[in-house]
């Protein structure tokens, strides 16, 4: 219906609407508030569920979803001292560590602190080898300081730190800085790398492939920009490793209908934390090269490497060492992050790419589209030049910097088995070993029952025994179907990030209400 | 011909001729559509120069004054002391217990802290912001405006003004072809709203301010832009910058209103980007907040007309554009529009925290009672006295010059003189394929080492001609600048007067 038709359709009701005025109900679906009897017409809003961006609709991202809304709400009724089965809501929804208790690193705030506030330059209880570096941050900021605007790419030495950074975790391998991009988070970098290539219409429109299950970024990123999502579905039964066939299958169906382009990989996994085996990656590079798809690898979990025999390999030293053929080819754009890892620093929203083999012209349309955004927030710059270039043996700061990173990453991996383990012994629920990243990704066995009665409900299953564990035990946990899963197969997603007392207890009492469940719904 | 379908099978058969993936045919058009002159190809030049100047090159100046961007600390101007303090002490809490940090700072970090999520900065906020500061930024809002009612419900922080803006635009586009989203914008405008409306592929529908009569805007200009606009698309939303960048006019009061109105009577969504609100320098102009004006107007305008206000750390007296802070206040808007808002916002998960706890320091700053006021005051008066004496100061020498014509510089941070450029420099730069003040530009930028933005950056009147560029250069520094743009445009003048 028009605007215009609904404002006739208001205008008719209006006689009727005049006698109910003073109790403020409008009856127009679309009238916005109270009206005076003074006679001007009705409005309809200008921005309604029907006039606003189609696209904008189609975008879920289940990760601050609809559960996370309902704990939220929950937490507010305890507070206000609403009785609940539980004392306190688990947020075990979102890869936060910090939220959850993990320390940032000593010597990237102060090193921060010193950049925001550098009178404390002249403060003796800051060690040398951090005034070193603030001092160096700041010396390429405009006016020497981080409050100013920097160049769109990102500050020069920080991109010139990240390059040898690459290029010394990748045994030499040169990186250009020219080719590194400072972004704010890595969600910016993929959603701008994204939009370069999404183009075409209808059978040419841009097919996108992504994994099943995946970090719904993805999902979104393609629904807001109207490209096609071309599912292909990591294998389960084997530690959710990728299978070529599988890649092939799912490029040739999507041919059908759209033009697939792109090749997203995330690696560690994220729903799923597994670490892709080396000859996978090269599999994928080979694919990738002959199919003519752009790679993009998310690699911001590179350093939550847990399980024995897992490495992480990045997808630019692979390429390269799979030679010219393949190196000076394939076009890769390459995601890391400040959120992750072991410093967790989220809210800093720092960030870089590196594109490797873009075409120059469209790298100039990069550059021109990031300066719309002026560019990433500085400080989330400096932090990320600080995990580029963190404290070397021999420094001031050094012991208590791998004092730091080890515990938290050696907690990290402890968590990482406990999960799988404690998991593994409750019926109903078969959880793959979190090789890497920071979640668990278990399957659970649901009674036809329960499916049923989701289904009634307009519910996914699992989101339906999502809401069950929210509301019985206070632990808010993440659908499988908000990352996707194989049909009939259900999930949920849980972070590894509570401290362990708390991680036990949650891991108890999620055994408990599944157990509980079954019974209930059989 | 579907170039792609060759690429693909050439690539598969033997790997030799292969094409990029992307290249310019695959792009995404409306990325090749988008145009952001602040940081265009004079900056990139201008960058080049530095660089040859870095590397020991000789050129007719020895330093690039970058007098293209409003960034405030570039050119010189220090950080507000207290906003530093209070951020540091959020970076580092262990500097809570340094006495060098005064009481009124660390009451205000830890407040902060306290609603952020394990008490660190490094924790994700919830999308719409840490709930303290937006309830900081509701009660700043109140009081600004007089006691007009904002709730905080309806506060969200943004990663700078333009994350904001940027996505109120993604909601509204929609349509297509005649029922196609319309976005009225002032001409001149700041090129992020026609970026913006490139990228989405929306109409942009001009709208002129009116240079002779200081940039004010004129209703009667907004009635012709969405008649004529009607023609071919839906405009459903007015955007307006008070005080304007480029132009640097407050509007009156009255003038508000009759947007308002206008608003009001075509159904339009009113966007206000109101980052300059503390840059207001002539002494017969006054901020005022759309939203105070419109609830002024009173209930049925109050209770109708939706609008959305931008604030930014950018500008102000704090200069903070590193930190990429910023706020829209909703008005208005629809409920399930407001829950498909916030789902958008969740995807790219929260603005950085460090510019939300800046923006935090902007609305709750040091009272009169506290120790740190006289320090803050004398701070903030200083920043905003030597922005409104290199406002006049612009404005005086520019006018001086023959052939320059300068609005007064009312607010913002920005001069966008009008300058006659003589029929044979028009030429040369149309036989050049170039904007003639771009040409312009270029030239000033080669032979003195200015770098400002032409006005076709920006939109001008057709055959006008104007450049921006930044009162932000210090005292001495824009004296020198305005002298040596005032040589500059006496000697192109005579170039290409036709006097041989």
């Amino acid at each position: 219906m028009s605007q215009h038709t609904k404002r006739s359709v208001c205008a008719r009701n209006r006689t009727v609407f005049l006698s109910f005025f003073t109790s403020n109900t409008p009856l127009c679906p679309t009238a916005s508030s109270t009206r005076t009897a003074s006679a001007l017409p009705l409005r309809g809003k200008v921005l309604t569920v029907d006039t606003m961006n189609a696209n904008v609709k189609k975008v879920d991202y289940a990760v601050r979803g609809p559960i996370v809304q309902r704990a939220v709400q929950i937490e507010k009724e305890l507070k206000e001292g609403v009785k609940k089965p539980f004392e306190e809501v688990i947020k075990a929804n979102i890869g936060d560590a910090h939220a959850m208790g993990q320390r940032p690193i000593t010597f990237f705030r102060q090193v921060i602190a010193l950049c925001t506030y550098p009178q404390l330059l002249d403060d003796n209880k800051f060690p040398e080898d951090a005034k070193n570096r603030a001092r160096r941050i700041l010396q390429s900021c405009g006016g020497n300081s981080i409050g100013a605007y920097t160049t769109s790419q990102g500050i020069d030495c920080v991109r010139h730190d990240v390059a040898s950074y690459i290029q010394r975790r990748d045994g030499g391998i040169p990186s250009d800085p020219d080719n590194i991009y400072l972004t704010t988070g890595a969600s910016d970098g993929i959603v701008t790398i994204l939009k370069l290539l999404t183009a075409g219409e209808g059978r040419t429109r841009t097919g996108v492939m992504i994994s099943i299950p995946q970090y719904p970024l993805y999902s979104a990123s393609i629904a807001e920009l109207g490209a096609v999502q071309i599912n292909y579905y990591l294998n389960e039964e084997k530690c959710w490793s990728l299978d070529i066939s599988e890649l092939q299958r799912s490029l040739h169906a999507a041919r059908e209908h759209c033009n697939p382009r792109v090749l997203c990989i995330i690696n560690p996994g994220n729903p799923t934390g597994q670490v892709q085996s080396r000859q996978c990656i090269e599999d994928v590079i080979r694919f990738a090269a002959k199919e003519n798809l752009f790679l993009m690898a998310d690699e911001v979990y590179q350093d939550n490497v847990y399980a024995e025999g897992c490495e992480f390999h990045s997808f630019k030293k692979v390429l390269f060492e799979m030679g010219p053929e393949y190196s000076s080819k394939v076009e890769l754009a390459s995601f890391h992050s400040t959120s992750k890892c072991y410093m967790g620093e989220c809210g800093f929203r720092g960030g870089y790419m590196e594109v490797i083999n873009m075409d120059p012209e469209v790298k100039a349309q990069l550059t021109k589209l990031v300066s719309v955004r002026l560019c990433p927030p500085a400080p989330g710059q400096a932090l990320m030049d600080l995990v580029v270039n963190s404290p070397q043996p021999g420094e001031p700061s050094y012991q208590t910097f791998m004092k730091e990173r080890t515990a938290v990453l050696s907690a990290l991996a402890e968590k990482a088995k406990l999960t799988e383990e404690i998991l593994n012994t409750v019926p109903g629920i078969s959880c793959n070993p979190v090789q890497g990243a920071m979640y668990s990704f278990p399957r659970i066995t649901l009674p036809e029952r329960a499916i049923n009665e989701a289904k009634a409900k307009g519910q996914a299953p699992d989101m339906f025994y999502c809401m069950k564990l929210l509301e019985e035990s206070g632990i808010c946990l993440v659908p499988g179907s908000g990352f996707g899963q194989r049909e009939g197969t259900y999930h949920f997603r849980m972070t590894i990030l509570p401290p362990t007392d708390k991680l036990k207890i949650m891991l108890n009492k999620l055994k408990e209400f599944h157990q509980k469940f079954t019974q209930q719904y059989s | 011909k579907d170039s792609r379908v060759d690429d693909t099978s050439a690539g598969r058969l033997d790997g030799k001729m292969r094409e990029k993936t992307l290249t310019m045919d695959t792009l995404n058009p409306q990325v090749k559509a988008v145009e952001y002159a602040v940081r265009g190809p004079i900056v990139l030049k201008a960058g080049e120069i530095e660089r040859y100047l870095e590397e020991g090159g000789t050129k007719p100046f020895s330093e690039v004054i970058k007098a293209n961007i409003g960034d405030a600390h570039a050119m010189g101007q220090q950080p507000i002391t207290f906003l530093r303090q209070v951020v540091a002490l959020c970076t580092f809490p262990e500097l809570m217990d340094s006495p060098s940090f005064p009481e009124d700072a660390k009451w205000r970090a830890r407040r902060i802290l306290q609603g952020c999520g394990g008490h660190s900065l490094g924790s994700y906020s919830a999308s719409p912001g840490v709930e303290c500061i937006r309830k900081d930024i509701a009660a700043y809002i109140e009081q600004r405006d007089e006691g007009v009612p904002s709730d905080w419900e309806n506060i969200y922080l943004t990663t700078g003004a333009s994350d904001g803006i940027m996505t109120i635009l993604r909601l509204l586009v929609s349509g297509k072809d005649s029922s196609r989203t319309g976005v009225m914008i002032p001409i001149p405008q700041y090129p992020l709203y026609s970026a913006a409306i490139s990228e989405m592929d929306a109409v942009q529908v001009n709208y002129y301010l009116d240079e002779d009569n200081c940039w004010a805007l004129d209703i009667n200009e907004l009635h012709r832009a969405y008649q004529a606009a009607k023609q071919h698309c839906q405009p459903r939303v007015i955007c307006i910058i008070n005080p304007g960048n480029p132009t640097g006019q407050v509007q009156s009061k009255k003038c508000i209103e009759e947007v308002l109105h206008f608003a009001y009577e075509e159904n339009l969504f009113v966007m206000s980007d109101e980052v300059y609100q503390d840059n207001v320098y002539a002494p017969d102009c006054q901020f005022h907040s759309f939203k105070k004006v419109l609830y002024e107007m009173g209930p049925e305008y109050f209770s109708s007309v939706e609008l959305v206000s931008f604030h930014s750390t950018s500008k102000g007296y704090t200069g903070e554009c590193g930190f990429r802070g910023g706020y829209m206040e909703v008005i208005n808007m629809d409920p399930e529009v407001k829950a498909q808002l916030v789902k958008l916002l969740s995807v790219r998960l929260c603005p950085p925290l460090a510019g939300q706890a800046a923006m935090d320091v902007i609305v709750n700053p040091p009272q009169p009672e506290e120790h740190t006021f006289k320090q803050f005051h004398q701070e903030k008066s200083s920043v905003l006295g030597a922005l409104a004496e290199k406002a006049k100061l612009t404005e005086q020498i520019l006018n001086a010059v023959p052939g320059i014509k300068c609005n007064p510089v009312q607010g913002a941070m920005y001069a966008f003189p009008r300058i006659f450029i003589p029929p044979k420099a028009v030429e040369e730069a149309k036989a050049l394929g170039m904007q003639p003040d771009m040409l312009y530009c270029l030239r000033l930028l080669e032979e003195t080492g200015i770098c400002v933005v032409p006005g076709s950056g920006f939109g001008q009147k057709d055959r006008t001609y104007h450049f921006r560029m930044t009162i932000l250069p210090s005292i001495e520094k824009l004296n020198v600048l305005l002298g040596k743009v005032r040589d500059f445009h006496i000697s192109f003048l005579k170039e290409y007067s036709g006097l041989e």
